[in-house]
């Protein structure tokens, strides 16, 4: 393990940068996103979540897939090229780390998308501890643990100084390359510190969920609950939940014509809005209560019975914040599950 | 509160016992003391029925939804809340006669830290503008600032200086639409952002300038109708201070055709939507927009 | 630069023929711009069709794979992107992608059994395929029916092929239907699904059905009446599609995605689904 002081953030950034994109937590116009890291940039690594998620990384917003063109009966067509640069990804919670997981699971089985891959092959995750989980945090509900996320290299802040540790070999070409600003460390405040992270997310207020009753076993008797009537009443069909959420991974293909060719551009989509099934002789989800059923069926039992149990859900809290009338997955967990709940 | 809160369950109780209403629409509690969800409630579970300092939300706009259902529903709206459903009637979205207003009193509503909600800084006062009944208590709305404020600051910057701050604010715009679905004023079937055939619908924003259309044509399509109810802001995920567009046109439309305030009454004349002799002339908005 | 290549990224195809079928119904021929095939498939197999700036969708694979020449679609006028290909003329490139999705077990469980095959107006589309590649490895099937309707003798599509090529041939049936009676036509009068239970087949039959949602629920329900098992039929589906590879979430019905894990279901297999296709 090594530690630098946190005053040289700047020159840690700067040299990572030499020859790779540095994305971290940054704070524009009152709001923390990863961005990309300038050193005029207001770098905020106190903050826990930031609003999206950390999927855009390797599963942008918007990516353009390909470029065609039609003139009369000739189209042409020209595939973008894959991201080849390197890009290291600084300030990575646990939560988000294990959303990769997830993402992994859809992308990288077969066939393997290759948008997807070429970024993540390229990308290295810096992941940095939790040292003030929120009320709205609920990771452990699915084996994370905060204190000591997942990721290429592992970091932590105790007081003024950053600790860093590589995991895999990524890591530790990263290592080496900033080794400079590194001075060797032992891990007793890391520890001390993980001790009483963890004592406070014991108390947190949504540490004793449980997932009793979910899961691909589930399926019929969870679909044809009376209860989502109630849990969906409320709700927009807005996309914020399924837009912040880090493992929300349904895409809409569509076509933007610039005047001069069409970009063949993928875009995140939402399954809460009314066009997400919609085809040219109907739709085969016609109610807000069915397209709710469907966001949390997908993630909390159809994920689970095809990825080996694994949840599609790391308790970021993200929904729990942002959800313009406060409905998320705890409430459907909690109205749901198992009685381990009440 | 907490007897004002047992005094509306009792009157809720009441018009669902004597068949006035089937259905209320309030509040719920959530997971914390701060996120009460709207809620719907029948005799069954009435007494699950809340109401705090943390019941921002404008419940009107489901009166749409709940006109088109069955039986007759009581809404509970704060002060604030009712210029929505008289711009809705006004506009023919509800059918008043299924709905039992029920006016209840607000002392300011507060967001998850404990501060008071953006739109309670300028709120519309104690008067219910629409009600069937409205409940007794000595709760009074917080002191209202000038709500053209942080308008008139973005109208003293220069053009270069007002674009770069829209730049940085819309550009944190994720097309989530939660401005748009919560909005008391889009009731639209059929959003324009949502209908193929218009060419212009779309769910992420392919580059800056559709970043700024969504919002600038949704302010548009508000203008005169918009209650400044605040609920955009409120939702924003993003935090874009999206009711400065809405504020922006009503200060506009207050100087060219006098003060308006929509959804004042339920029969009232929009001033976009009428013609008196002494409207601005063409020229005057013309030279106005050149500024 | 390298060319990029994912399942995403769409091929060239030529329009080397068009010949409408029924007025609202036409099949096109699609080539490889160098001739031959752009890619070979199996009987129920789909491909996604584009055109830049339109927009892409998800259709059946209308020839068998036993024809090495050309593929075709028959395609039904219903949306945008169906629009734009019923006005195209022969010449015109399209994109195109596939093949996407599960094929009827032709080459499985369908082998050394007798078929029936139900097809209600565009329906046809997808089973035309498997017919074909039938017809084609004949020895390997027993007998083969085929019953076929439509809202009226113009909606029957490739009534040329029933009529004078599959008719002809040893162990195959030809039964055709229009929902209702019309000048010239002296053939039956009934909806598919009350036509295949009069016909009486008997349950010695795996069953290929392929049509409205309304008519494949009331044809099963007959079959069923006849004594047939939800196990012994096969169907195909269709849904909201973009990707075609089961990742992007739109087909998805609880555990499946009708893209990926089908189109192509046995119809038991369908019953463990949530009722919400």
């Amino acid at each position: 393990m090594y530690k630098l002081s946190i005053d040289n953030l700047n020159e840690l950034f700067a040299l990572i940068g030499q020859d790779s994109k540095v994305y971290a937590p940054i704070e524009r116009a009152g709001q923390v996103e990863f961005f990309l890291w300038s050193v005029e940039e207001k770098v905020r690594l106190d903050a826990l979540n930031t609003v999206k998620s950390a999927k855009g990384f390797f599963f942008p917003q918007t990516e353009v897939l390909y470029k065609t063109k039609l003139e009369g009966k000739k189209i042409e067509i020209e595939a973008a090229e894959d991201a080849e640069e390197p890009t290291v990804y600084f300030g990575v919670r646990a939560c988000d780390v294990k959303s990769f997981d997830v993402l992994d699971k859809v992308f990288l089985s077969e066939p393997v998308d290759s948008y997807y891959a070429a970024k993540r092959k390229h990308g290295t995750i810096v992941s940095m501890a939790c040292s003030k989980p929120a009320d709205t945090c609920f990771c452990g509900l699915f084996g994370i643990d905060a204190t000591s996320p997942a990721g290429d290299v592992v970091t932590w802040i105790v007081g003024d100084t950053l600790y860093w540790d590589s995991k895999t070999e990524k890591g530790e070409a990263l290592t080496v390359k900033v080794k400079e600003l590194l001075v060797d460390a032992d891990d007793v405040e890391v520890k001390k510190q993980q001790t009483e992270v963890k004592e406070m997310i014991a108390k947190a207020p949504l540490h004793d969920l449980s997932l009793e009753g979910f899961g691909g076993d589930a399926l019929d008797e969870l679909f044809n609950s009376p209860k989502w009537e109630a849990l969906s009443s409320a709700c927009l069909g807005c996309g914020t939940c399924t837009f912040v959420c880090p493992t929300c991974q349904c895409y809409d293909i569509r076509d933007y014509d610039s005047g001069h060719g069409v970009q063949k551009f993928r875009c995140w989509d939402s399954c809460m809005y009314s066009d997400f099934t919609m085809m040219a002789h109907g739709n085969n989800r016609t109610t807000q209560l069915q397209r709710f059923r469907q966001r949390f069926m997908h993630k909390l039992v159809y994920f689970p019975a095809n990825n080996d149990g694994d949840f599609s859900c790391v308790g970021c809290g993200r929904c729990l914040q942002k959800c313009p009338q406060s409905l998320n997955i705890v409430k459907v967990i909690k109205a749901l599950g198992g009685k381990k709940n009440d | 509160m907490q007897k004002l809160r047992d005094e509306i369950v009792a009157k809720c109780k009441a018009l669902l016992e004597d068949g006035t209403v089937d259905r209320v629409i309030g509040w719920e509690k959530g997971l914390f003391d701060y996120d009460c969800s709207p809620a719907t409630f029948t005799k069954e579970n009435i007494d699950e029925l809340v109401y705090n300092e943390y019941c921002g939300s404008n419940l009107s706009k489901y009166l749409v939804k709940e006109s088109k259902a069955e039986g007759n529903v009581a809404v509970l709206l704060k002060p604030c809340d009712t210029y929505s459903l008289n711009e809705l009637l006004l506009e023919h979205r509800v059918k008043k006669e299924k709905i039992f207003v029920l006016g209840i009193p607000c002392g300011g509503m507060k967001d998850e830290k404990g501060e008071l909600l953006m739109k309670c800084n300028t709120c519309k006062g104690n008067e219910h503008k629409i009600a069937d009944e409205v409940m007794d208590s000595d709760l009074t709305v917080p002191e209202a600032r000038d709500r053209f404020e942080l308008v008139e600051k973005l109208d003293g910057m220069t053009p270069e200086e007002r674009f770069a701050f829209w730049q940085g604010e819309l550009s944190k715009c994720i097309r989530c639409n939660a401005c748009r679905n919560v909005c008391p004023a889009c009731t639209c079937l059929k959003c324009v952002f949502d209908n193929h055939a218009s060419g212009i619908d779309s769910k992420a924003n392919a580059d800056s300038f559709e970043e700024k259309m969504f919002h600038i044509i949704r302010a548009f399509h508000v203008a005169g109708r918009c209650t400044d109810c605040g609920e955009c802001s409120r939702v924003c995920p993003q935090g874009i201070p999206l009711h400065l567009f809405n504020r922006k046109y009503i200060k506009e439309i207050n100087e060219l055709y006098g003060e308006y305030q929509a959804g004042e009454t339920e029969d009232s004349r929009p001033p976009l939507a009428n013609f008196t002799k002494e409207d601005a002339e063409p020229s005057v908005i013309y030279e106005k927009g050149r500024d | 630069m390298t060319k990029k290549e994912d399942v995403l990224i769409p091929k060239l195809g030529v329009v080397t023929d068009i010949r409408r079928d029924t007025p609202d119904v036409k099949t096109f021929r699609v080539n490889a711009p160098e001739g031959g095939k752009v890619f070979e498939h199996m009987p129920g197999q789909c491909a996604m069709l584009s055109i830049p700036g339109v927009g892409e969708a998800m259709f059946s694979i209308t020839s068998s794979p036993t024809n090495k020449e050309f593929m075709e679609f028959s395609i039904k006028k219903c949306g945008c992107v169906t629009e734009w290909l019923h006005q195209m003329e022969v010449g015109q490139e399209i994109l195109i992608r596939g093949p996407l999705g599960k094929c009827f077990p032709v080459e499985t469980e369908l082998k050394g059994k007798n078929l029936l095959f139900v097809a209600g107006g565009i329906g046809i589309a997808p089973l035309r395929s498997v017919i074909n590649y039938v017809i084609d490895n004949r020895e390997n099937y027993g007998t083969v029916d085929v019953v076929y309707g439509a809202r009226s003798a113009e909606d029957l599509v490739d009534l040329k092929e029933m009529q004078e090529s599959w008719s002809n041939i040893d162990g195959i049936d030809v039964h055709l239907t229009i929902d209702r009676e019309q000048e010239g036509w002296d053939g039956n009068v009934a909806f598919v699904p009350n036509y295949v239970k009069d016909l009486g087949f008997t349950t010695d039959k795996t069953v290929l059905v392929c049509g409205p949602p309304i008519m494949i629920k009331f044809t099963v329900a007959g079959l069923q009446e006849i004594g047939f098992q939800t196990n012994q039929i096969y169907t195909t589906m269709e849904l909201k599609m973009k990707c075609g590879v089961g990742k992007c979430g739109r087909c998805n019905i609880g555990d499946k995605y009708v893209c990926k894990d089908g189109p192509v279901f046995r119809y038991d297999e369908l019953g463990e689904l949530p009722a919400e296709y």
